[in-house]
């Protein structure tokens, strides 16, 4: 059984070798290679699935050693494979959610002629976030790390042909460049303290490790989580990479990429278990992405980069939750899993609605969508009860479970964090009802409208070969994109359920990671219970700003807060004047001091060195004698060394 | 005889040759000096080998004098090839080898 954990990563791989080296031979079958290989990685991850389950719940990892990958001396990096219950969730996630988006594709990227690229990179994806779920140590874990950073790149500039795009895709990697080198880092430091980078040696020693180097190493896998999870204060990356086509936005969103960062976090717990400081930082880190990704949510009329901002706020919870040690690890991890349904549930929603619209994107020239798009509306609107928390789909479960646990971190600190994430729910209700309502409800904005206004955001260029009509005529999507829809629907209803009840999820990973019970200040119900009246709270004041009134087809200027967060909370203004303006001014002087100080050097010892050798060269005159006075003086010097020295 | 006196003698013929060499513009007479100071040597090289006992300085001489030989046929030519390009054989003349 441990043999198929390498065919995990192998198939989408092998799927992704093929589609790029293939040539345009497979441009006709391509896409279901993609489909293909990315199912094939389900299957065996059901059957491993079905494998673990049938053990003891201490028995449930598989490790599958293939070969020893850099050996010298001590520092021995094995290509190893770990398979268990928290990879195995995450396996599943990746290659399930992984697949229907690829089907998605094979309808939404239809009439893109690079479409057989397109699916070799969503092959490289998911192969690469694979290879970081199942890895053994924390080397192999930054291999598929970088790899998924690559995907990203390629794949959010793959309409590289906008400057746009490709702007978006070097911001991207650069964003989580910073991010990586805290893993690497973080790595070295390993090393150095345990000798080893291998999971196991590594979490049986951090409890003997001091708590200076363990909150060293922990702030280091912080601010890569930050990198990867698009948290504060790298989170620039993950508006712009709205630039993708919206299936990469689903899956970077959903099944890989940001998940990345919670996965690292949690899978490193008995690090952050040995350093406080560390992990108060976490919930900090979280508390603070989880309330900006929500209030910009709020301000864009741009339906993906909402979804973006909410996508931020969720992964928000979720880094909270890790940081709050073991009372939230699991329900970190529970809420990455709803999440990875009910996101991509929306954003392949949003991709439908754009499908239909000539790919407008801003939701002001929306309206009254539900007649046109019936099972786009009916998905989208299951995936946004469930994200709002709406009793008993799976956000409900997840995210209540989340605040619990952050008030049950205990004393002002339990209260800050509980407090955030309550109001956190309630902006979430806001923002999502806003999407809805501006999409599916309300008058029919998108009419009489003969062509699009020049400055409005145009995500998808495909419409430029397809032809601007003058008046979008909304339909309904093919099959192939609504079946992945309807599946991830069913599984925004039932996945929180069917974890929560009864703690299966609970039980499910507690070997792992463990779990403790907090002291709670606030009962159980009285959580839901507030969590429901922010709920309501959120979900009215939508309703009568964007319900009750007609919905302006040009934004309003808005308050000195919604323009602020219009422009992603001036964090691109910030990064330009503290790190563009910061940078250019470091290297402006460096190149002063370039210039004047080490140039100044070499071209002094190249002036001396020639003024010198011009006076040299008067000794060559010419006169034969005088070069015999230099013999004949040079003989006499060497003559006397010879005798001062032996004299000595 | 005491052989040291023989050491003396060579040291005045060298300083003589080199003194000659170095101050005088006759490329005849400058090459004269330098045999002078290479017979000095030989003469230092077969005293040495009388005081120590060994053969070594005697063969060092003959070497000298075989050198000294193929020296002076090279040393001639020169000179006098140099005497017909230009009549005369001062060696400050032939200066022209300099910057």
């Amino acid at each position: 059984m441990e043999n198929l954990i390498a065919l995990l990563v192998a198939a989408p791989l092998l799927g992704a070798a093929v589609l790029l080296c293939g040539g345009r031979r497979l441009d006709a079958v391509g896409h279901w290679i993609g489909v293909l290989m990315s199912t094939a990685s389900f299957v065996f991850a059901v059957i491993l699935f079905a494998d673990l389950l049938g053990k003891d719940a201490e028995h449930r990892t598989l490790m599958q050693h293939l070969w020893t990958w850099i050996p010298v001396e001590s520092f021995q990096a094995d290509v190893t494979f770990r398979l268990d219950q928290l990879s195995i969730t995450f396996v599943l996630l990746i290659t399930g959610v992984g697949s229907l988006i690829h089907l998605y594709s094979v309808g939404y990227m239809e009439h893109d002629e690079r479409r057989r690229r397109f699916f070799g990179y969503l092959n490289l994806f998911l192969a690469a976030m694979l290879l970081l779920v199942i890895a053994d140590n924390y080397l192999l874990l930054y291999v598929g790390w970088e790899g998924v950073g690559l995907a990203s790149y390629l794949l959010i500039g793959f309409w590289q042909h906008k400057p746009s795009a490709a702007t978006a895709a070097k911001k991207a990697f650069l964003v989580n460049r910073v991010g990586d080198m805290g893993l690497s880092i973080a790595i070295m430091l390993m090393f150095t303290t345990f000798g080893t980078f291998a999971f196991g040696p590594v979490f049986s020693h951090a409890g003997d490790a001091s708590e200076g180097k363990l909150t060293a190493i922990a702030l280091m896998l912080l601010l890569a989580a930050c990198g990867k999870s698009a948290q504060v204060p790298l989170q620039s990356w993950l508006g712009d990479a709205m630039e993708g086509p919206t299936p990469v936005s689903a899956l970077i969103h959903a099944a890989t990429m940001v998940t990345a960062g919670v996965y690292l976090i949690v899978r490193s717990a008995s690090i952050f278990n040995g350093a406080p400081d560390a992990q108060t930082a976490v919930t900090v880190v979280g508390a603070v992405t989880l309330l900006f990704g929500a209030i910009v949510g709020c301000a864009k009329d741009d339906i993906k980069k909402a979804l973006a901002g909410s996508t931020m706020s969720q992964i928000g919870y979720m880094v909270l939750a890790a940081g709050l040690g073991p009372i939230g690890y699991v329900f970190a991890i529970m809420h990455l899993v709803t999440h990875g349904f009910f996101k991509a549930g929306l954003f392949l929603g949003a991709g439908s609605v754009m499908h239909g619209m000539n790919d407008e994107v801003d939701m002001r020239k929306y309206g009254g969508l539900r007649k046109y798009m019936p099972i786009t509306f009916i998905t989208f609107g299951l995936g946004y009860l469930a994200i709002i928390g709406f009793p008993f789909l799976s956000g409900f479960y997840s995210k209540d479970k989340i605040i619990e646990a952050a008030f049950a971190k205990g004393g002002t600190e339990g209260w800050i964090l509980g407090t955030c994430a309550l109001v956190g729910a309630a902006i979430t209700a806001f923002y999502m009802t806003r999407v809805m309502l501006m999409t599916f409800f309300g008058e029919e904005r998108w009419k009489n409208q003969p062509t699009r206004s020049p400055e409005a955001p145009s995500a998808e260029p495909a419409a430029e070969h397809r032809g601007e009509h003058a008046e979008p005529h909304p339909h309904e999507s093919p099959k192939v994109m609504t079946i992945p829809m309807i599946v991830l629907a069913f599984g925004s209803v039932f996945a929180g359920g069917f974890f929560g009840i009864g703690d299966r999820f609970l039980h499910w990973l507690e070997p792992v990671t463990g779990h403790s019970e907090g002291d709670s200040p606030l009962s159980a119900g009285a959580v839901t219970g507030a969590t429901m009246v922010c709920l309501v709270i959120g979900v009215g004041i939508a309703y009568a700003m964007y319900g009750r009134r007609p919905v302006p087809s040009v934004a309003p200027r808005g308050s000195l807060l919604t323009r602020a967060a219009r422009r992603d909370l001036l964090q691109d203004d910030f990064n330009h004047v503290v790190l563009v303006r910061g940078g250019e001014h470091l290297t402006r002087s460096l190149v002063y001091v370039d210039h004047t100080l080490v140039d100044g050097v070499v071209n002094g010892t190249a002036a001396s060195v020639g003024g010198l050798s011009g006076r040299m060269r008067r000794l060559q005159n010419g006169f034969a004698r005088s070069y015999a006075v230099s013999m004949f003086g040079g003989a006499a010097i060497l003559v006397a060394a010879t005798l001062l020295m032996r004299a000595v | 005889m005491n052989p040291v006196n023989y050491l003396y003698l060579s040291a005045l013929l060298f300083t003589i040759g080199a003194t000659g060499v170095l101050i005088r513009r006759n490329a005849i007479v400058v090459f004269m000096c330098i045999e002078l100071m290479l017979n000095a040597c030989n003469l230092a090289f077969v005293t040495f080998s009388r005081m120590h006992g060994n053969l070594d300085g005697q063969v060092i001489a003959f070497f000298t004098m075989v050198v000294a030989a193929a020296e002076v046929v090279v040393g001639l030519a020169i000179i006098v090839s140099l005497f017909r390009s230009r009549h005369s054989a001062s060696v400050d003349d032939a200066s022209l080898m300099k910057l």
